[in-house]
Parts: structure tokens; sequence; C-alpha cells
């Protein structure tokens, strides 16, 4: 398996929203903490090593790439 | 010394190999009677080789170090004949707890897997353990000389020169290996001017054996972060006598002499096991630990062994329990080469396994300390992130990491392992140990493990063992339903061996080959692979 890269969302949109929204009212140490919840969900849920760790590259590339 | 355990104390005898004009000579000579050396010398005696082992002390460890030990290690000395005192000493646990903060997050319960000769593991002390080894070693022979201090070592091409202290002075042994098993912080590495690299850990650690005598339950705690110790972690396991370990986390910025003073632990421990629960203090040391391993283990005729070569964190217990392991694969082929069975390169292998071993177990235990002590402000928030959801989500509890359970290293790049031609399931590849399962041999129940013998063995199921074989001086033969009962079905179901199939089995109870439908020359082909002989 591979990591799909390719529009998947039932409803982007949606989704979008509901992320921001589920971070109302948090602190930044708050919402780093939901975030980091919802990493360990979401990652147990793909479950696959390739995928994941796919999606960590993926993710610190391209973070890396904004430091130049 | 602690207040429960009177250690043993050796008597330094003079050996008439003092006295002699010229250099004495002997095939082995240990140095280090710990787990490793002490393993070493046993296992060398069971194959024939009577070795000297060398201590500079004439007692066991002061206080407890290593507590937990795990199957492997007690399917090694079951092998040796020395694991029956220790399982009745030892104790067992099922029962693990979780506390994060003030709140406890959830329980496990290693319900074990049946059929199988040896616990998953026992909590024992290590002078324990050291004593019943040297009682095993005096029984078959070996040479133990305690206040025998190795103080040089000079390598020549046939031999080694061994240069040692004692209370009558010094004198000087030759021998055709030394097994170095002197400990981390190795003498003998030191003298060839060798060393050892890696991690080290700057926090601290305060361990307290501590007797209680009120009933307290046979559990393992863990706690991060708990209210009576803020900021830092906690461990509480149970050993022989009603002692139990508690593990204090300190950081790397505390006073480790302070935190010594029985007036500033008897609150720690106070607070954490209630007010109502009479305990005395039996032991207390700081520590801090390294992660390092040797760049080779064999130099030419010095090996290392245990702490001297690879070195872990405390978590996971893999310290002793990977020493006592690269012991074990170290003996049967040095006893081969020395008997001249095989050749020098067959001492390679222990090397190439071994050092994967201790990568292996290094990982492991680097993995458990970044979880107990977060290195950064992300690694911490993760951590915590597990821990909560640890709570109401069984799945965050995987992630949960206070120490894997030791289990033996399965070789992926072995030059004595033939690789599979044929389909296999289960774990029992080339490369791991060989699976336990009950058997009945001569009209007796026991196990698998126990009816290997010395040598390697075949086993094989209904006409898979090719002729000729039978008679074969260096291979025994172990047929299901001739030579045992494969009485539960384990035997078959854990190598998934069916009829025509066979396994090779190396002298340290480790598959080599395996096949579906195997010829002689197959057999006799991935023999000589494993005995480094072609
Ligand atoms: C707090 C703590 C907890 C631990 N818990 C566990 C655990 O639960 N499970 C586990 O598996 N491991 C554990 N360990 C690790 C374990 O104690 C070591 O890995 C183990 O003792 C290593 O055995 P060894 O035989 O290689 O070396 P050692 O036990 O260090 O033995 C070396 C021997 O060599 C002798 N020696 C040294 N120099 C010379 C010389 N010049 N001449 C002659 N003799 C010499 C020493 O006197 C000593 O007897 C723990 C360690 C610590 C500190």
């Amino acid at each position: 398996m591979t990591l799909n890269r390719q529009p998947n969302f039932d409803d982007a949109d949606a989704f979008y929203a509901a992320l921001i929204e589920a971070h109302r009212d948090f602190s930044d140490a708050e919402s780093e903490a939901m975030n980091a919840r919802l990493v360990l969900l979401l990652a147990n849920h793909i479950g696959s090593h390739d995928v994941l760790f796919e999606a960590l590259d993926t993710a610190r590339t391209s973070v890396l790439e904004e430091r130049t | 010394m602690p207040a429960s355990h009177k250690n043993a104390v050796y008597v330094y005898r003079h050996s008439a190999d003092q006295d002699a004009a010229r250099p004495v000579h002997h095939p082995v000579i240990v140095v280090g009677a710990g787990p490793s050396g002490l393993t070493a010398g046993i296992d060398l005696a069971f194959r024939g080789v009577r070795g000297v082992v060398l201590d500079d002390n004439d007692t066991v460890s002061v206080g407890s170090r290593a507590i937990c030990f795990s199957k492997r290690t007690l399917e090694i000395w079951q092998r040796l004949g020395c694991a029956a005192p220790m399982l009745e000493k030892g104790i067992e646990w099922r029962l693990g707890k979780v506390f994060f903060g003030k709140q406890r997050v959830f329980e496990f319960n290693l319900q074990p897997e049946p059929g199988h000769g040896m616990p998953a593991f026992i909590n024992l002390q290590q002078y324990y353990v050291e004593e019943m080894l040297i009682e095993r070693a005096m029984r078959l022979g070996v040479d133990l000389r305690w206040r025998n201090r190795v103080v040089g070592i000079r390598e020549h091409d046939d031999c080694v020169w061994v240069d040692i202290d004692t209370p009558d002075g010094r004198y000087v042994l030759t021998a055709d290996y030394v097994v170095a098993a002197d400990g981390a912080n190795s003498p003998v590495r030191d003298m060839l001017g060798l060393e050892s690299a890696g991690q080290v850990f700057n926090d601290q650690f305060l361990i307290a054996d501590v007797v209680v005598e009120a009933p307290f339950p046979t559990e393992r705690w863990f706690w991060f972060d708990p209210p009576f110790h803020e900021g830092q972690s906690v461990l509480l396991h149970r050993q022989a006598d009603n002692v139990f370990r508690i593990d204090f986390q300190l950081g790397a910025d505390a006073d480790g002499n302070a935190a010594l003073e029985p007036a500033s632990i008897a609150p720690r421990i106070r607070a954490m096991l209630g007010d109502k629960v009479a305990w005395s203090l039996d032991w207390a040391s700081v520590y801090t630990f390294r992660c390092r391993m040797m760049e080779r283990f064999v130099h030419d005729r010095v090996i290392f062994v245990g702490d001297a070569a690879h070195q872990v964190s405390p978590f996971g217990a893999r310290g002793a329990n990977g020493g006592v392991q690269s012991a074990e694969n170290l003996t049967w082929k040095l006893a081969r080469v020395l008997r001249g069975e095989s050749p020098v390169a067959l001492l390679e292998s222990y090397d190439n396994e071994r050092r994967e071993a201790a990568r292996e177990n290094i990982l492991n235990s680097t993995r458990a300390t970044d979880f107990i002590t977060p290195k950064s402000h992300v690694s911490r928030v993760f951590r915590d992130s597990v821990l909560r959801l640890a709570a109401n989500e069984p799945f965050a509890r995987a992630l949960v990491n206070s120490g894997r359970l030791s289990t033996p290293c399965a070789y992926r790049h072995s030059p004595l392992s033939t690789p599979d031609a044929d389909r296999f399931e289960g774990a029992a590849r080339p490369g791991a140990v060989c699976p336990d399962a009950p058997v009945v041999r001569l009209g007796r129940r026991e196990f698998l493990l126990d009816s290997l013998g010395k040598r390697f063995t075949v086993i094989c199921s209904g006409g898979g063992l090719p002729e000729g074989l039978r008679d074969d001086a260096d291979i025994d033969v172990l047929e299901v339903g001739v030579d045992f009962d494969d009485v539960e079905g384990l035997v078959s179901k854990r190598l998934d061996l069916v009829a025509g199939g066979a396994y090779l089995i190396r002298p340290d109870q480790y598959v080599c080959a395996r096949w579906r439908v195997p010829t002689a020359d197959d057999v006799v082909t991935a023999w000589r692979r494993a005995c480094a002989l072609s």
C-alpha cells in the first residue's frame, strides 16, 4: 500500500471546518495536545507501516523545504 | 549490603599454576564471574572444555542489579541444569498497572501461552542468580579462581598471555582463547586499547530495595509523573524475599548523593506505598546508564561477551539477559574450534549474530528510555497524549513503552542459516530459537527443548528423515512418533512440521534450516554451513 495523495474526502470543506471548530477556545498547548491525539488516532486507523512512514516523510520534507 | 540477604563469600585458593616454573596453558580463560562469564564457564564445561574463570572479587553482585530474567535465559540455564532453584526462588507476576499523574490509566494481564517449559520471565535478585550459577559451576568442576585480577593481556599468534594479580602475588597463564566477561567498564577492553561507543544518558535513577512485611500484591506498577514524584517516573517491582525494587527517575540535575539520604528516600516511599504499609529500606543506590557496544566483539583470540561487549539501559531487562545469550552463542562455537571440528571462521558468526542482537537490544532499550524520559517538548506532548488516550483507547496502550519484555534475537543475517526454499508458517524460521512444546519421550512428559542434546539435531516427521542420517556422528535425530510423541500437537503446530518435513537445530537450540521434503544432501550441506565448513 502507498499513501493516497489524490483527493479522498467525502466532503473536504466540511472536514476543514470541523477541524478548525474542534480547536475552538483551546490555548496553544491544548491545541497541540489535541493535534497529537488526532495524529495518534488516525495513525492507528491507517496502521500500515509503509503508508505511515511515507506520510511522515512527506510532512517532514514539506516543513524542511520552508527553511530554505 | 542489603539486610535481607547475606552474600556468599568464596575463598581465595592458591592454585598450583601459581608455583609453576613456566606459565601453565589452558584452552580458555574466562575473565569475570558475573552472569555472562559464569554461563560461559558452565556451558564450556558442559561441552567438555574445562575453562578457568577468574574474578577479581570473592562474592556475587553487591546489592541487586538485574532482577528480571527472561524465558530464553531460563531455557539456557535449564539446559545447563541450574534453572530449577531459580524458578523456585523467583517471582512470577502477571498483572501490571500503569499510572499517569493521579490516574490509573490501565492494567494488563500477561496471560502466559501454555505449553512452554519456562515462564515468560521471573523476577529474582542478581545475587541469587549468581550464587546458583556458581553452585552449578562448582558441581561441574569449573576452575573458579576468586581474587584473581587480570592486570595484563598480551596477544601472540598462537596464544594469549594473561597476567594475574592475587593475594599471593602475580602469576601468568596462557590460553588459546580469552573470553572477556569483565563487565561494562571492562579492564581487558582498556588493556587492548579498544572502546565501546554509544550514547550516554544524563538522567539519574535511584533504586531502593524495600522489604515490605505486610501482604502486598505481586504486580508491576509503573507511574508516569506521579503526584509523589512530580515530573519523573517510578517503577515498583517485586523480587524474592518480600523485597520490592523501587526505581525513581531523578532527572539530570538532581544531587544523587542527597537523594540517597534516608531522610530523602523515606517520604517518597511512604507517599507511594501509603501510610498503612510497614516497610524497611534494604539497599539503595544511584545510577546512570549508557547504551553502547564495541565495533567488533572478536579480537583474534580475545572475545568479548556481556556488558563488556554491549551495554543497554535497564528498561526492558536486556543487560544480563543479552549477556547470557551472547555467552551461549559463543560457547558451542568455541568448543568446536578448540576440538578442531570447525575452522576459526565459525567464531566470526558470533560477532555477526551477537552484534545484530546487541543492536536490537540497544534499539529496544533506547526506545523505552525515550518514552520514559522524553527528550524534547514535542516528544513529551506525544508521550502524555498516548498516556491520556490509553485510559479509554486500547490502541494507545500498544504505544505505552515502559520497557518491552526481553525476547531473543532472531538472526536475520546469519552466515550459518540456510534460507528457506519452501514456504512455512510461524516464527521458527532459520536464525530463530526453536519453539518449545510439550512432548512425551521415553515415557516421560517433558518439553521439546529438554529433548535437544549437545549436538546438532534433526527434528523430523513421518519419513522426513533422509537415509543415512540416523548414524551421523555429529547429528542427533528426533523423529515425531518414533523418538518422542507430540502429545498436544504443538510441535507440529509451532514448527509447521508435517509428514515428510525436517528442521535442523544448532547446539544452541537455534533453527538453522528447514525443509518440506529434504534430501540427505540438503541436511549435510546445511549442517556444514552452520559449522562454517563450507
Ligand atoms: C539498576 C540496574 C538494574 C538492572 N536490571 C536488569 C534486569 O532486570 N535484567 C537484566 O537482564 N539486566 C539488568 N541489569 C544489567 C545487568 O546487571 C548487567 O547487564 C549484568 O550484570 C552484566 O553481566 P556481565 O556478566 O556481563 O558483567 P558483570 O555482572 O558486571 O560481571 C563482571 C565481573 O567481572 C569481574 N571483573 C572486572 N574486572 C576484572 C578483572 N580485571 N579481573 C578479573 N575479574 C574482573 C567483576 O568483579 C564482575 O564480577 C541491570 C543493571 C542495573 C545497574
